[in-house]
């Protein structure tokens, strides 16, 4: 049988992700005044194929009670390797290479990509639950 | 975690709200000038750094102020005669709290607190959306 976290599917892992990449967008805004702070985010396709990558260089399954790696377990090592570096629109006198602007407007445009992630994810939870139930 | 971003945003918080309980000190003192022991008063200011959290984890975990620096510019002096405090020359040590600088200080600061608040709300809200998934 195969666990949860491949019943989720893709949703589940990229719900991960935004997760994370919510947590690097609010360390770089709680950073916006430290001097030499370098902003950092990922890109959401590299970590996406990175992770396509992973799972492919995963042990293969010859029998079929071999349990397959789950794709979500992938994911959040594989964005610490995908992090980089913002490059700033204007340099500041300090180092800090923060806009919070960008950081702002990042963070919302996440947070919704996050709900859909999250609505997908319901509505797999839901018919599973249906299916489960019988009903 | 989604949970550690309320630690981020409230680390920014707390060092933005000590940022701004130096401006207000610094311009409750701006006309402070040399006591009996003394040195006038010295602006105030907060030193930011950023909190690292280890190789493994992809984010970093907030800000943090290390220090307290005293502002080393010179203290002005004015020449008042009649005042107590001054020297045999009638010369009085004013402090150098520059309160234009102050004012901007306090709007960075108030705005980077602003930000670090709505992180928290935007993260709120999707915790909540979070805990309501499958029902």
């Amino acid at each position: 049988m195969s666990n949860v976290d491949t019943l989720l599917g893709l949703p589940a892992a990229a719900l991960a992700v935004h997760d994370q990449r919510n947590t690097l967008l609010a360390n770089n805004l709680a950073n916006a005044d430290t001097p030499g702070f370098k902003a950092r985010d990922i890109d959401f396709r590299s970590v996406l194929s990175a992770a396509k990558e992973g799972s492919s260089e995963s042990l293969t399954a010859t029998r079929d009670r071999h349990v397959s790696r789950a794709l979500s377990s992938v994911f959040p090592n594989s964005v610490v390797n995908e992090l980089q570096y913002r490059v700033p629109m204007q340099n500041s006198l300090d180092g800090n290479t923060v806009e919070s602007d960008i950081e702002q407007a990042a963070y919302a445009e996440n947070s919704v990509r996050y709900q859909a992630a999250l609505r997908f994810v319901d509505g797999r939870a839901k018919s599973l639950l249906s299916a489960i139930r019988g009903e | 975690m989604m949970s550690t971003i309320f630690d981020i945003a409230g680390s920014g918080m707390a060092a933005q709200s000590l940022r701004l309980n130096l401006v207000a000190s610094n311009l409750a003192n701006a006309d402070s000038t040399s006591g009996p022991d003394g040195d006038a008063y010295r602006a105030q200011n907060p030193v930011f750094s950023t909190v690292l959290q280890g190789a493994q984890s992809a984010a970093g975990s907030g800000v943090r102020v290390t220090d307290v620096v005293e502002d080393p510019s010179p203290l002005p002096m004015r020449y008042d005669p009649n005042h107590p405090h001054a020297n045999e020359q009638g010369y009085v040590e004013m402090s150098n709290v520059n309160t234009m600088a102050e004012m901007a200080n306090m709007m960075s600061a108030s705005r980077s607190y602003q930000s670090n608040i709505e992180i928290m709300n935007t993260t709120k809200q999707l915790m909540l959306r979070t805990l309501q998934m499958g029902r």
